[in-house]
C-alpha cells in the first residue's frame, strides 16, 4: 500500500480507527464471555436480543445503562467521584493506540511503546482508587484499598516479565519485540509468560483475583455507588483491559503477527492470538474460585516475583550465550 | 515561537499550577491527586524535550508511588472527605513550610540556572538516548541512586512511626500499637 495521505488526515483516520477498535473489541470480548461462560455452565446465555444467538445483548445493555439515572451520593466528593470513570477508561484507549497488530497496522508508532503501555495501565488503577475514596462508602473504600494493594504487588512481577522479553529482543519497542520473536521463545520465555498472564489477570481484577470487587462481601467494591453510564464506563474499562492485556500477551509472548502469509494477514494472526488469550482469561474466571486477600498477596511476593527474577536471569544468560 | 514552545509552556504551566494546588489544598487525598497531575505533566515536559524514556519512566514510577502515597494518606489520617480540623496544620507550620520550600527552590535555582542556562539540545535530530541514560544511572550515578532509595525508605518508616505515636497517645485501646511502634524504633 503506497497510499499517501495529508498528515492531518492520516492522524484523524488513525485516531478514528483506534476509537472504533476500542469500542468494538471489548464488546466482542464481553459477548464471548456471555456465551462461553454460559456453555461451560450448561446454559445457553443470551438468545433473544438481535435474533441470532443474542448477538445484540451488549448493545441492549448499553442502551439500558444510558437510560438509567446518574446518581452522585450526597456526601461524596463530587468532582473526584464524577471524574473517576474517565481516569479508569482513558488509559486503555492510549494503550490500545500503541499496540501493533502488525508492523504496519498500528495506531501510533512510539519508540519505547512497551514502557508506555505499562505506564498508562498503572494510571487506570488511580481511577478505581478515586472512585472508592470519593464515594464516601466503607465498602467502596475497602475495595479501592484492595485494588491499590493489588496493583502495587502485581505491577512488579509484570514489569519484570516484560523486561525479560525486552532484554531478549534488545528493544523497548513493541514492533521491534514482535519482529525479534521466534518460536523458541515459547520455551525460553515460558516462566515469564506465566508470570505475565497471572499478573495481568490480577491487574484487571478478574477472577480469581477479584477480591477488590468481591460482590459477596463488599457489594461491588469501589464501584458500589455508581449507576448508569458511569458504571458502564467502569465495565467497559474492564473489558478494554482484557483486550489490551490479551493483545499485549499475543505480541510479547506468542509472536503477534508471525504466521503463514504474514505480509498480508499478519494483523489477523495478532487478533486471533489475542482472542485466544481472551478466551483463556474467561475460562479462568469460570473455573477458579476467588482467592483470599492474604493468599493473593502471598502469590505475588512468594511465587511471581522470584519466578520473574529467575526468568530475567535465564534471559540474560541466553542473550549472552547466544548473541543474535 | 514554534508549536513545540507553545506545548512546552502549556505543559509547564499545568505542572506549576497543579504543584501549587497540591500544597495549598486542605484535602489530603486531593493533594495527592494534584501531585499526580503535576508529576504526569512533568512527564509531558520530558516528552516535549525529546526524552521519551525519562518521561515514560517518570509516569511508570510515580503513578505507583502516588498509589502508595494515597494508601498511606488513607491509613494514617482516615482521610475524611472535606477539610478536617484534626489533621489541619497550624499557621506557623504552614509559614515554616513555605519558607523551607522557597529556600529549597532558591538553592536549586541558583545551582541549576547558571549551570544549564546556556545548554541547547537539537530536538529535530533525536539521538538514541536510552543507552546513555542507562550508563549514567547504573555507572556514574549508581551510589547516589542507591543512597536515595535508602533515604526514602527511612523517611517512610519514620513517617509511619511518628503518625502512629501522635494519633493514638490518648487512646488506651491502641497502647499496643504505640509499644509496637516503639519496639520497631529500638
Amino acid at each position: 500500500m503506497n497510499l499517501v495521505l495529508a498528515p492531518w488526515l492520516e492522524v484523524v483516520l488513525r485516531a478514528l480507527a483506534v476509537l472504533v477498535a476500542f469500542l468494538v473489541l471489548p464488546l466482542l470480548v464481553g459477548q464471548t464471555e456471555h456465551k462461553v461462560m454460559a456453555h461451560m455452565q450448561g446454559r445457553l446465555g443470551p438468545m433473544y436480543a438481535g435474533g441470532f444467538h443474542g448477538w445484540a445483548q451488549l448493545v441492549a445493555d448499553g442502551v439500558k445503562f444510558v437510560q438509567k439515572e446518574d446518581i452522585t451520593p450526597a456526601r461524596a466528593d463530587r468532582q473526584v467521584f464524577r471524574l473517576a470513570p474517565f481516569v479508569a477508561l482513558i488509559p486503555y484507549l492510549v494503550a490500545l493506540a500503541v499496540i501493533p497488530l502488525s508492523p504496519k497496522v498500528v495506531g501510533a508508532t512510539v519508540d519505547a511503546s512497551v514502557v508506555l503501555v505499562l505506564a498508562v495501565i498503572g494510571v487506570g488503577i488511580i481511577g478505581t482508587l478515586m472512585a472508592g475514596w470519593a464515594s464516601a462508602n466503607k465498602y467502596s473504600l475497602l475495595g479501592a484499598m484492595r485494588a491499590a494493594a493489588q496493583l502495587v504487588s502485581y505491577e512488579l512481577p509484570m514489569v519484570l516479565a516484560v523486561a525479560s522479553v525486552a532484554l531478549a529482543a534488545g528493544t523497548l519497542s513493541l514492533v521491534g519485540i514482535g519482529n525479534a520473536w521466534n518460536p523458541w521463545w515459547l520455551l525460553w520465555q515460558l516462566p515469564g509468560a506465566v508470570v505475565f498472564l497471572v499478573s495481568a489477570l490480577a491487574e484487571l481484577q478478574r477472577p480469581p483475583f477479584d477480591m477488590p470487587l468481591a460482590d459477596s462481601e463488599i457489594v461491588f467494591g469501589a464501584f458500589t455507588e455508581y449507576t448508569g453510564l458511569r458504571f458502564a464506563f467502569f465495565l467497559l474499562a474492564e473489558y478494554a483491559g482484557i483486550v489490551v492485556m490479551s493483545l499485549l500477551f499475543a505480541v510479547l509472548f506468542l509472536g503477534g503477527w508471525h504466521g503463514p502469509f504474514e505480509p498480508w494477514v499478519g494483523w489477523v494472526w495478532t487478533l486471533l492470538k489475542g482472542f485466544l488469550v481472551a478466551v483463556v482469561v474467561i475460562w479462568l474466571r469460570v473455573s477458579w474460585p476467588r482467592m483470599r486477600e492474604d493468599q493473593l498477596q502471598r502469590l505475588a511476593w512468594v511465587w511471581l516475583v522470584p519466578m520473574a527474577l529467575f526468568q530475567l536471569a535465564i534471559t540474560a544468560v541466553g542473550v549472552v550465550v547466544f548473541p543474535r | 515561537m514554534t508549536t513545540r514552545d507553545i506545548v512546552f509552556v502549556a505543559v509547564g504551566v499545568v505542572t506549576a499550577l497543579s504543584a501549587l494546588l497540591s500544597v495549598t489544598t486542605k484535602h489530603v487525598v486531593h493533594a495527592a491527586l494534584w501531585l499526580l497531575v503535576s508529576l504526569g505533566s512533568l512527564a509531558g515536559a520530558y516528552l516535549v524535550l525529546g526524552q521519551e524514556l525519562v518521561g515514560l519512566v517518570q509516569l511508570l514510577v510515580y503513578v505507583g508511588a502516588i498509589v502508595v502515597l494515597v494508601l498511606f494518606a488513607l491509613m494514617l489520617t482516615r482521610a475524611p472527605i472535606g477539610p478536617h480540623a484534626e489533621i489541619d496544620t497550624p499557621w506557623w507550620q504552614r509559614a515554616a513550610g513555605a519558607v523551607l520550600g522557597a529556600a529549597t527552590t532558591a538553592l536549586l535555582a541558583s545551582l541549576l540556572l547558571p549551570l544549564l542556562s546556556g545548554a541547547t539540545v537539537d530536538l529535530d535530530a533525536p539521538a538514541a538516548t536510552t543507552p546513555r541514560i542507562a550508563q549514567a544511572v547504573f555507572g556514574t550515578w549508581v551510589w547516589p541512586f542507591e543512597l536515595l532509595s535508602v533515604l526514602l525508605l527511612v523517611a517512610l518508616v519514620g513517617a509511619f512511626a511518628v503518625s502512629r505515636l501522635v494519633l493514638h497517645r490518648e487512646d488506651p485501646a491502641a497502647d499496643g500499637a504505640v509499644r509496637r511502634a516503639e519496639g520497631v524504633r529500638r
